[in-house]
């Protein structure tokens, strides 16, 4: 069995730096999960005191931040429809460009230059683009403070997360798929809607639910559109609403107890939604992954 | 090949129009901000009597308006070089651990879990800070305070959990995701045949690293770091709530220092005036500025290398 070879053993000082190096990477990794498990860890035990009936149903109106009870009613129904209409602006929006980038763009200059501009346009702040609405929507053209101002902001942010899913997912449609159509005397635009579309659908819903979950917990865009309110208001279009991060963040400024225990609940019921929809999206993905995955 | 003749029809050009328009709309958008941010900021900046580069106060709702953004850029900068100082070197431990140590199975389930860190929202790392992190840095600030203090920046006499090196590292650990992601990526698409020829030669897995990953993986990694710059920057929220908001420009990281231009929008935006929401706005297009810079550069590092083409994404 011996076999006798040339080669040296991996001498001591090669072997203990090879060893160092690989304790240093898992502590690396320990270090950086850290932080998530404490944050996780006190928002369920901080946030489960006040996570109850009342929480849910019950707005801030007349509760002063001394008293205990109020919920988080009016920020839950304001984020759901803030975040709705975001969507609504963004995803067409940033669909048809993924299309554009795709199927129209060639690698001529336009394509190139807009694809340049998306990449960067994900590292707008967020609090940017919420000035941004500031300045155009309230102060130049003067509408008030609403729902509405605050998901043109959180559009804003979305629009270049969801182009590059999709673009992602539009270019991996295989283009036999599309040259077989094309064979059939499908016009192009038809073959995009009835073929490359349906093809890339749940990557699509995929990324459109990552960047939901995104804008979901924003807070800084809606800080300077939405205003604050602790009453209920269902109308995103006419005057000042809630949004459950700013729920959180207001809480969190008063100093006493009360207010502090209904940031934590508020905390726990955004992260709830937030990982939901990430988990569900991943759970898509991982599902109906067109390319395996595993790298 | 998709330019290939067939059969024009008559939906074909009204698609492609509203797609390329898209596109178009995408673009306006970014101009937009920049024009609508310097329409507003101008008046502001005509009533301020300091300027506005180098004063380091901020009144802007007295009736004799004197704002700069001299202290807010230097606590901006100073915050967000400090938690890509902190996230850096633990964010490639982790790519490395992903991408070469851990078992192949976990590999993804491990990269989810470092992803769900991006999933948490700043606010709840803004509560987290103030209410957790901020009490508990008592203490390694303290320490670092007596013994350190002879480096200038752990020096100061007055210790506080309110720091700016607190603000730091919540930003840390906010960046530390996407430059993780990034890397890994970037790692994951190095040569296996050169990794291979490594440890055929007889490398051990740290020298194969070294001469087969780093190499490549460098560029890869330095614009990772940009981005995560820039979204250090431009991080709102989470500083807001821990930073002291001071105006004073002091390298002392452990005492009651600190401020940044997003923090100071999110706190000083409730009771801002007309020339007050001007300023805010001016100062907001400085951080737009500086954000675009770092942005663009570490996307053209990207894409000068097409191998990195994915990992950008």
């Amino acid at each position: 069995m011996t076999v006798q070879t040339g080669i040296q053993p991996i001498s001591a000082g090669r072997r203990v730096k090879d060893r160092a190096v690989q304790v240093l990477v898992y502590l690396a990794f320990a270090v950086a999960v850290i932080p998530l498990l404490s944050v996780l860890w006190l928002v369920v035990k901080n946030g489960l005191k006040r996570f109850d009936v009342e929480f849910l149903t019950h707005s801030m109106r007349n509760i002063g931040a001394r008293d205990a009870g109020g919920g988080a009613y009016h920020a839950i129904v304001g984020t759901l429809e803030q975040v709705l209409l975001a969507s609504l602006i963004a995803v067409p929006l940033g669909l048809l460009t993924a299309i554009y980038l795709v199927e129209y763009g060639n690698g001529g200059r336009l394509s190139r230059i807009i694809s340049f501009f998306v990449d960067v346009m994900t590292g707008v702040p967020s609090v940017v683009s919420g000035l941004f609405v500031l300045a155009f929507w309230v102060l130049v053209l003067g509408m008030s403070f609403s729902g509405f101002a605050g998901a043109l902001a959180l559009s804003i942010l979305m629009m270049p997360v969801v182009v590059r899913s999709a673009e992602e997912m539009l270019r991996l449609v295989p283009n036999e798929l599309r040259e077989a159509s094309y064979a059939l005397g499908v016009p192009k635009w038809r073959t995009i809607v009835k073929v490359v579309l349906p093809t890339a659908f749940t990557g699509i819903v995929t990324g459109v639910m990552l960047a939901v979950a995104r804008v979901a917990g924003e807070t800084a865009p809606l800080l300077l559109t939405v205003f604050i309110t602790d009453s209920i208001n269902t109308d995103p279009f006419h005057g000042p609403q809630m949004g459950l991060p700013l729920y959180v963040f207001d809480q969190a400024g008063r100093p006493t107890d009360t207010a502090i225990d209904r940031a934590w609940a508020g905390a726990l019921t955004l992260i709830l939604i937030v990982m939901l929809l990430n988990l569900v999206a991943r759970l898509i993905s991982w599902w109906r992954s067109p390319a395996k995955r595993g790298s | 090949m998709r330019r290939s003749a067939f059969r024009r029809s008559r939906g074909d050009g009204p698609f492609r129009f509203v797609s390329t328009g898209a596109g178009v709309i995408l673009l306006a958008v970014m101009a937009a901000i920049g024009v609508f941010l310097i329409i507003k900021a101008i008046p502001a900046l005509q009533a301020n009597t300091a300027h506005f580069l180098t004063e380091l106060t901020w009144s802007p709702n007295a009736t004799e308006p004197a704002f700069g953004i001299g202290s807010l850029a230097f606590g901006t900068v100073l915050s967000s070089f400090l938690a890509l100082i902190i996230a850096t070197p633990v964010a490639v431990g982790v790519a490395l651990f992903i991408s070469h140590y851990a078992p192949r199975r976990l590999a993804s389930l491990l990269g989810y879990v470092v992803d769900l860190l991006a999933a948490v929202p700043s606010v709840v790392y803004g509560l987290w800070g103030v209410t957790f992190l901020v009490p508990f840095m008592l203490g390694p600030s303290k320490f670092l305070n007596t013994y350190f203090g002879w480096i200038p920046i752990f020096g100061g006499d007055q210790v506080v959990g309110k720091s700016m090196l607190t603000a730091s590292l919540v930003l840390a650990i906010m960046i530390l995701p996407i430059i993780a992601a990034i890397s890994r990526e970037v790692f994951l698409q190095a040569p296996k045949i050169q990794e291979e020829a490594a440890l055929a030669l007889g490398a051990t897995r740290w020298e194969m690293i070294r001469m087969a990953v780093l190499p490549f993986g460098r560029p890869g990694v330095i614009s990772a770091a940009m981005l995560g710059l820039g979204r250090a920057m431009g991080e709102t929220i989470a500083v807001a709530l821990i930073f002291p908001a001071t105006f004073n420009i002091s390298f002392r990281i452990l005492s009651a220092n600190g401020n940044s231009i997003a923090a100071n929008i999110a706190n000083g935006f409730g009771e801002a005036t007309e020339v007050g929401r001007g300023a805010l706005i001016a100062s907001g297009l400085v951080l737009f500025v500086i954000t675009l810079l770092v942005n663009m550069a570490a996307r053209l590092v990207i894409a000068r290398r097409k191998e990195y083409a994915r990992a950008a994404a």
